[in-house]
């Protein structure tokens, strides 16, 4: 119950920036400082109406918030069973939830006095977002993205370049978002005095799981009051895409103490979770480690060595997960579950056909699983599922695997 | 007292200063590593660091993570760098080894395990990158326990409000970072560096040995003038991917460790 401190899911992290055994601050000690100033702004900014009012106007005027709660009609046909709502969130200004963290991050950082503001981007929707952000508020921004990532998502490198920020391409590692984000805290770890990392999901050290968690919850609290509107209750089940898992952890965070509510997110299981790895369910096939400032279940392979995922979906293609939804996870609150490339292909097809939404790769994956459960639900049982990005950017990636070719 | 104590202890009555060198276990491969960290104490080196190879060291610059690609590549292992040092302590018993990496694969062995057999092995101290002061109870506390150096990092970041808190549970020696930035960086400024190795010395009786940007046997004589010692790290590296013979590589550490202990 929400009221019982005890038995809540709401309370974490802990001074300690724990939720249960995961999160933490595993960083050097050049960015420690910083991370414990930023920890302070953000403790008093959550509790400073101005700076709410100033998210608000933001997320009315700049964002176009709220987004919409739809019912898709014909996909529920279908289907045949559940209900099914989507959670417009693609139609947000820069076309996913991604600037609803950015603004509040940008809003700390001017109120820290930085002045440069870096980032790392898988998909490039969140590289777009802080591009965006900095341009309306003058601060200069540098986004590094893996050199892969660069070539997969070709038209948002050319978004971020037009917005004025600087891309640097990766080329360590495999050259994904893992990659991007060492590049990032080299960055940040040279330039700390001056410079904002402004992280795009749910990880990182504590504050960035917590703080970024809390400017997303803004999309589960909408959905509160979007279906009390539209069907008088709660919804039954909540379905969201899980890279670094940002999107996801704001739908299910002002639900966590509802336990009525099923929670399911949905991993990217690539070509299938195998010990062959082409996968990047962190959940269903890794293991508790430290990457990236905080612990949590991990790609890794015996020696602690970080493997390489894959998706289809470049903002998927992380090796590691939220610590809080490693967390929920242990703690069974939440449930997670894999969906292949090829399925998620299928939903993209099937949004396309029946509901005239192009949806980004990512939230196909929920959407997949949306399709596989929502048969067996009965006709009455309310199925939420985060639209959390617009498929524009991904359209050359599935020409591709269609066997088209759009570039002639 | 451990190898690391006696060694600053010896040092200080021969009035030197440490020369403390940095090198990838298996850079460029496992069998000519082995070699290099043999010889190294020929060379002049009082106190080896050696790196615990990472997929993703996210405080190293470039010099480095190739090290430990090309260490990882070669099938480099946390077991293999356990016995690199089990292959020193055959010919050696008195230079202090230090390992330094990230927590994952030691995370990844399990910490009881692997306090054990670095023990075993005649590693000295650690250095962990990514374990600041607030998380002593996942690696510090155990390893002072079992009876190994935890060695912290003191950075230009590190305030005045805080530096007591990074050297309460550091033991051996503090590494002062002289730069904001990653390994192999912009050269070190002993004008820049020498009041704030004064600011750390007024707060503890360890020795204080600074470290990245150092690159020549001039920088090292000057950096180590200033401190208790100094290290090199990437500048060894570049030699040894450079895929110069071990001799060279030695020689080349010799005139860093000429310098150093010329201050």
């Amino acid at each position: 119950m929400a009221n019982d401190l005890f038995n809540s899911f709401m309370t974490g992290p802990d001074e300690n920036g724990r939720f249960g055994s995961f999160g933490g601050r595993f960083v050097s000690e050049t960015l420690m400082p910083l991370i414990l100033s930023l920890e302070a702004e953000y403790e008093k900014a959550k509790t400073d109406p101005s700076f709410w009012a100033e998210m608000d106007d933001l997320w009315a005027h700049y964002v176009g918030r709220p987004s919409p709660l739809y019912f898709a009609e014909r996909l529920t046909e279908h289907l045949g069973g559940a209900k099914i709502y989507m959670k417009r969130d693609e139609l947000n200004h820069t076309g996913a939830h991604k600037i609803n963290n950015v603004l509040g991050q940008i809003l700390l950082a001017r109120r820290m006095g930085k002045t440069r503001i870096i980032a790392e981007t898988g998909a490039g929707q969140h590289g777009v977002a802080t591009a965006t952000v900095c341009a309306k508020f003058g601060l200069k921004c540098v986004v590094y993205m893996g050199a892969h990532d660069v070539e997969r998502q070709k038209p948002n490198v050319f978004r971020m370049r037009l917005l004025g920020a600087e891309v640097v391409p990766v080329t360590s590692g495999r050259g994904t978002l893992k990659d991007a984000m060492n590049d990032a805290l080299r960055d940040w770890v040279t330039n700390v005095r001056d410079t904002f990392y402004c992280i795009g999901t749910v990880a990182g050290p504590h504050p960035y799981p917590a703080m970024v968690r809390d400017f997303q919850s803004i999309i589960g609290k909408e959905v509160r009051e979007q279906m009390q509107a539209a069907e008088g209750r709660l919804p039954d089940t909540l379905i969201a895409a899980i890279g670094g898992g940002s999107n996801a952890m704001g739908l299910f965070y002002p639900f966590l103490d509802d336990k009525e509510v099923n929670i399911i997110g949905v991993e990217a299981g690539g070509k299938g979770v195998s010990e062959k790895m082409e996968h990047c369910a962190s959940l269903a096939g890794g293991r508790p480690g430290v990457l990236h400032g905080n612990k949590t279940y991990l790609l890794q392979d015996d020696d602690g060595q970080i493997l390489e995922g894959h998706s289809i979906s470049a903002g998927l293609d992380y090796p590691g997960i939220g610590p809080e939804h490693a967390w929920l996870h242990e703690a069974k609150r939440a449930s997670y579950v894999a969906i292949t490339d090829d399925e998620a292909l299928e939903a993209f097809k099937l949004s396309c056909a029946l509901e005239g939404i192009i949806p980004a790769l990512e939230p196909s994956h929920a959407l997949a699983h949306v399709m596989k459960i929502a048969p067996e639900l009965p006709k009455d049982h309310l199925l939420v599922m985060n639209m959390c990005g617009r498929g524009d950017k991904d359209i050359f990636t599935v020409a591709q695997h269609l066997g088209v070719d759009i570039t002639k | 007292m451990t190898r690391i104590d006696d060694t600053f202890a010896r040092l200080q009555s021969e009035g030197r200063r440490a020369f403390v060198a940095y090198v990838m276990a298996g850079d460029p491969d496992f069998e000519t590593s082995k070699e290099i960290v043999r010889g190294l104490p020929g060379a002049g080196v009082d106190i080896i660091e050696l790196g615990l190879p990472f997929t993703d060291p996210m405080a190293d610059g470039a010099t480095i993570q190739l090290a430990g690609q090309r260490a990882l590549k070669g099938g480099q292992t946390l077991d293999r760098t356990l016995e690199i040092a089990r292959h020193l302590r055959e010919t050696d018993t008195t230079t202090p080894i230090v390992m330094m990496g990230y927590y994952n694969p030691i995370h990844s062995r399990g910490v009881e395990t692997f306090l054990e057999q670095a023990k075993a092995a005649g590693i000295d101290g650690l250095i962990v990158v990514d374990l600041p002061p607030e998380e002593d109870e996942e690696l510090c506390i155990p390893a002072q326990k079992a009876g190994l150096n935890f060695i912290r990092l003191a950075t230009p970041t590190t305030d005045d409000a805080r530096l007591p808190r990074v050297l309460q549970n550091t033991s051996g020696f503090v590494y002062y970072v002289s730069i904001t930035g990653i390994t192999g960086a912009a050269e070190a400024q002993a004008e820049a560096v020498a009041p704030e190795v004064a600011r750390i010395k007024a707060e503890t009786d360890l020795p204080v040995i600074v470290g990245f940007g150092v690159k020549t046997p001039e920088t090292a004589k000057n950096i180590a003038a200033i401190a208790d010692g100094t290290v090199v790290g990437s500048a060894i590296v570049n030699e040894i991917a450079q895929g110069k013979p071990v001799e060279e590589v030695l020689a080349f550490v010799k005139t860093l460790a000429d310098g150093a202990h010329s201050a």
